[in-house]
């Protein structure tokens, strides 16, 4: 096979003729690019590692086939990874490699499209949730929260008290990168039960205490029930000196209830579920607070400031916060975040408007609604299992053993999700409901 | 070369903000689908037509300098030409996939997630490879959390991780965000680790010590054998930042090197786009002994075909998912496309690209042997400046004023996509610079969308959202 400029072997990318790599060592003074390596010999590698190089045609044919071994299923699935039509302009211009192939944009001068883009990111977060003080991306949903975890530890500093009150109900993986990043603080995480899917507000009072450093809720919860009583636990959290932190994604901010309107002081949870499409759960972190609290927020913020020239321009900024300068007493690790991901959230967003952003939230409530009472009518199965109003997704109870269910969906070409012996959970956007016809039909064989 | 930048301007701005050009307001009213205390009143959103919106993500990508402009010799950043079939393999519809999903039904994912973990292992002479750090930093903290994982299961407490003062930031930041106190390890005078220092630091509360080698100066840390002994004769355990492992392919591997834990930065040393900033993905490599501890879950090959599974005493999740899939299939798809060969000739490319970018300098360059990028030194001129003036001939700068090491650093890594011609061009550009007036290097640059940016206005008058601007005008 032949790389670059014909050559026999080596990286395509690596576009050295030998005439030029000739004239480079003759520059350098050196025998051979080998005679650059200053690597003792005890600690050489002279092995294979056994990959072959292959041809860009062949390993496009290659993956094409090993992920066309996947099974094509229609997914009704949810539980923190969302996925709703992302329209061709999102693909197209973020693809420019521009775009794409730019670096943090530490040379703000020459880096003025990514900047306005992120700082128009963060402008619409801060539209949804109403709080003034957005960042530009953190991982996922999970990081996020844990995050948010530690900058409510910081505040308290000195203080007694390093619990975080979660939801009984939370999604695996949030549950799981909490208690990582809380270890290192010492923090510690506490339960508080549900009552019919939402947040039972008894138990909570009766948890929540001068311990207490954040009482997390969120609003679809990982279950899908939209919480009526935000109000009230953002109070209790505060009666207790506590920060009060809401989950929630870019969607259901567009419809339900505004965040700093019920107190809350930061909102985290998922960005992607526009701009990102299925991704075997990559993310965009949401990360939004008070101004109060600007200092201590983790990750990139852009602000607008002024050139020479008296021109408005962005650039990163406050950066004293972060690893690179303020190195163990940064507020975060965080460098390389989801700058990508915030700029095709932000042409999403732009692309349906605030008109056709509403639909879409008010779809997922109806939508859902409607594939619940529908399987609701079914034999076998009780849908929605709790008794609310839901965002997307919803419990079904399956009378029947939910696994079985499940895997006979499976062959019918379908997928759900398990969550224990009699339930399932059943996740509808704009992208599968028109396949939920097919999905009723298919749940009245097997149910 | 000459170059000026795309420049849309109107009155005291550059290209409008979308709010802007519109800001619409709609009432939330959802037809009674909600009661009315759980709905928002109204949403302000900016209502373009999709042609508005094109011209306006086109103008601001005019206005944004890439690595397929031109040469981006950031150090410790590896800004490689990122291959496009790698983007077309990504979007492959069959491969968007909930990671809900049973394991059996998507094969062909599980299958490319375990062949990736199998080669990075190999690359880098570990024994098992999680997948799940979402970015080098995310890997530094993975891979700190299970050296803290390993201790306590030898009932070992220990609370002190040793860094170089060279290292980059985020080591720092990942070892206190697992609770440990750092322990400032201070350079040799040829820039390397300090061995007395490092002997002087060493003790039973040594948890780890973490090594970037070729370190920040592109220098080959040459008693990497010595290090190890010393901190694995304390009960420490060695990590590998692999933020500069695109030097290395092929000729050396962490896990000879004495390594137990290591993080590769895919979007690094496999080519996977930066993006503005991110996404990346940051796997971690361990030996033998600490695959137990890695995250849950991983991929595993078995008779009846591939399985997530979760290792015995794992340390459990660093994301609420598989981390960045999408960033994961490029990396498999730069890898295989290069093979043993291709990868062995990118580091040797990249190094001789380093070199002989160096041997045309102006500039001091005070630390050498160096491999894969090097740290020149603007003497007299402020390396900012020397930068700002660089832009202006139509090159990214180098990383500046770090490390600190070197005063005026100009921490320079041309990677191997740059050919004789583009480094003509880059030396040109840093030489020109340094020459230039002080007169050309404060009002630096004139060539690009923005003129020099006000941080400190920025920092002082914060103003991140669009509804922020006017507030204080």
């Amino acid at each position: 096979m032949t790389a670059g400029n014909g050559r026999r072997d080596g990286s395509p990318y690596a576009p050295h003729t030998d005439a030029d790599e000739a004239a480079m060592l003759d520059a350098v003074g050196v025998e051979s690019a080998e005679s650059l390596f200053d690597i003792p010999e005890d600690v050489r590698f002279d092995g294979e590692f056994g990959i072959d190089a292959t041809d860009e045609r062949d390993l496009r044919e290659s993956i094409a086939n090993l992920f066309a071994r996947n099974e094509e299923l229609t997914e009704f699935l949810g539980r923190g990874h969302h996925a709703h039509y992302v329209p061709a302009l999102v693909d197209d211009l973020s693809r420019r490699s521009e775009f794409l192939t730019s670096y943090t944009q530490y040379q703000p001068e020459i880096a003025q499209g990514f900047l306005q883009a992120l700082f128009e990111y963060q402008s619409m977060l801060v539209e949804l949730t109403g709080l003034p003080v957005a960042n530009c991306s953190m991982y996922d949903a999970a990081t996020a929260l844990a995050e948010a975890a530690l900058l409510a530890n910081r505040l308290r500093r000195g203080a007694s008290g390093h619990r975080v009150l979660v939801p009984e109900h939370l999604q695996e993986g949030r549950l799981g990168v909490l208690e990582n990043y809380l270890d290192g603080a010492d923090m510690e995480i506490g339960n508080y039960p549900m009552d019919d899917g939402a947040v039972d507000l008894d138990a909570l009072s009766d948890l929540v205490d001068d311990e207490t450093v954040m009482v997390y809720a969120e609003s679809p919860t990982v279950r899908g029930v939209i919480e009526e009583n935000l109000s009230e636990i953002g109070d209790l959290a505060h009666e207790n000196d506590a920060l009060f932190c809401l989950g929630s994604d870019v969607v259901a901010l567009a419809l339900l209830e505004e965040p700093a309107s019920v107190g809350a002081d930061v909102v985290v949870g998922e960005a992607d579920a526009l701009g990102l499409g299925t991704s075997y759960g990559m993310g965009l972190g949401i990360f939004a607070t008070r101004e109060k609290f600007l200092r201590q927020v983790p990750g990139r913020l852009v602000g607008a400031s002024e050139d020479a020239e008296d021109m408005r321009a962005f650039t990163l900024t406050l950066q004293t916060r972060e690893q690179h300068i303020r190195k163990e007493r940064a507020t975060s690790n965080i460098c390389t975040n989801q700058a990508w991901v915030a700029l095709r959230t932000a042409m999403h967003i732009a692309w349906l408007g605030p008109d056709r952003l509403v639909n879409l939230a008010t779809r997922a409530v109806t939508d859902a609604r409607d594939l619940a009472a529908r399987l609701d009518d079914i034999s076998g199965l009780q849908a929605p299992v709790y008794d609310r109003h839901h965002f997307r997704e919803f419990v079904v109870h399956t009378d029947q053993p939910a696994p079985a269910i499940a895997n006979d969906l499976a062959g019918r070409g379908f997928a759900v999700h398990t969550l224990d012996d009699h339930h399932l959970q059943v996740c509808i956007t704009d992208v599968n409901a028109d396949a939920a016809d097919r999905l009723v039909a298919a749940f009245e064989e097997v149910a | 070369m000459n170059f000026d930048q795309a420049r849309f301007s109107r009155d005291d701005h550059y290209e409008p903000l979308l709010s802007e050009k519109d800001s619409t307001t709609v009432e939330v009213d959802d037809d009674g689908v909600l009661p009315d205390d759980l709905t928002r009143d109204e949403l302000t959103l900016p209502g373009l037509s999709e042609p508005q919106l094109a011209r306006h993500y086109t103008r601001l990508s005019q206005m944004n300098y890439s690595v397929e402009l031109g040469p981006y010799p950031l150090g410790s950043c590896t800004m490689k030409y990122n291959p496009s079939f790698t983007e077309d393999v990504a979007a492959d519809p069959n491969a968007a996939v909930h990671p809900d999903r049973s394991d059996r039904t998507i094969q062909g994912t599980l299958g490319l997630l375990h062949d990736l973990q199998e080669q990075l292992a190999e690359i880098g002479g570990m024994d098992a490879v999680t997948l799940q750090p979402p970015a080098g930093a995310a890997g530094e903290f993975t891979g700190i959390l299970i050296a803290k994982a390993y201790h306590e299961a030898r009932g070992d407490d220990r609370s002190e991780i040793i860094i170089p003062a060279s290292a980059h930031g985020t080591n720092f930041a990942s070892a206190a965000l697992a609770g440990y106190d750092v322990v400032e390890l201070p350079s040799d005078e040829d820039g390397r680790v300090d061995i007395e220092a490092l002997d002087a630091a060493i003790s039973e509360e040594t948890a780890a010590l973490m090594l970037t080698n070729p370190n920040t100066l592109g220098l080959f840390e040459r008693d990497i054998l010595e290090i190890s002994e010393m901190v694995h004769d304390a009960g420490g355990l060695l990590y590998y930042d692999g933020a500069n492992f695109n030097a290395l392919l092929g000729r050396a591997r962490p896990g000879d090197m004495g390594f137990d834990i290591m993080h590769y930065n895919v979007h690094k040393t496999f080519a996977t786009p930066h993006g503005g900033g991110g996404p990346g993905a940051g796997p971690v490599g361990v030996v033998e002994e600490l695959a137990e501890y890695l995250p849950s879950p991983m991929v595993q090959e078995t008779a009846a075909g591939y399985e997530l599974t979760e290792p015995e005493s794992s340390i459990g999740k660093v994301h609420g998912f598989g981390g960045n899939w999408l960033v994961l299939v490029k990396a498999y798809a730069y890898i295989a496309r290069l093979g043993d060969s291709g990868l062995s000739d990118a580091s040797a490319k990249a190094v001789l690209n380093a070199n002989y970018l160096a041997s045309q300098l102006d500039l001091e360059v005070p630390y050498g042997p160096f491999h894969h990028e090097f740290a020149a030194t603007s003497g007299d001129r402020d390396a900012a400046d020397v930068a700002k003036r660089m832009l202006d001939y139509g090159v990214h700068p180098p990383t500046t004023k770090w490390p600190e090491l070197v005063s005026q650093a100009m921490l320079t890594e041309p990677t191997e996509v740059e050919d004789k011609a583009s480094l003509d061009d880059l030396a040109h550009a840093f030489n020109a610079a340094y020459a230039d007036s002080d007169e050309a290097l404060e009002t630096a640059p004139t060539k690009t969308s923005a003129r020099r940016i006000d941080q400190v206005s920025a920092a002082r008058n914060p103003r991140l959202s669009w509804q922020a601007l006017g507030d204080d005008e």
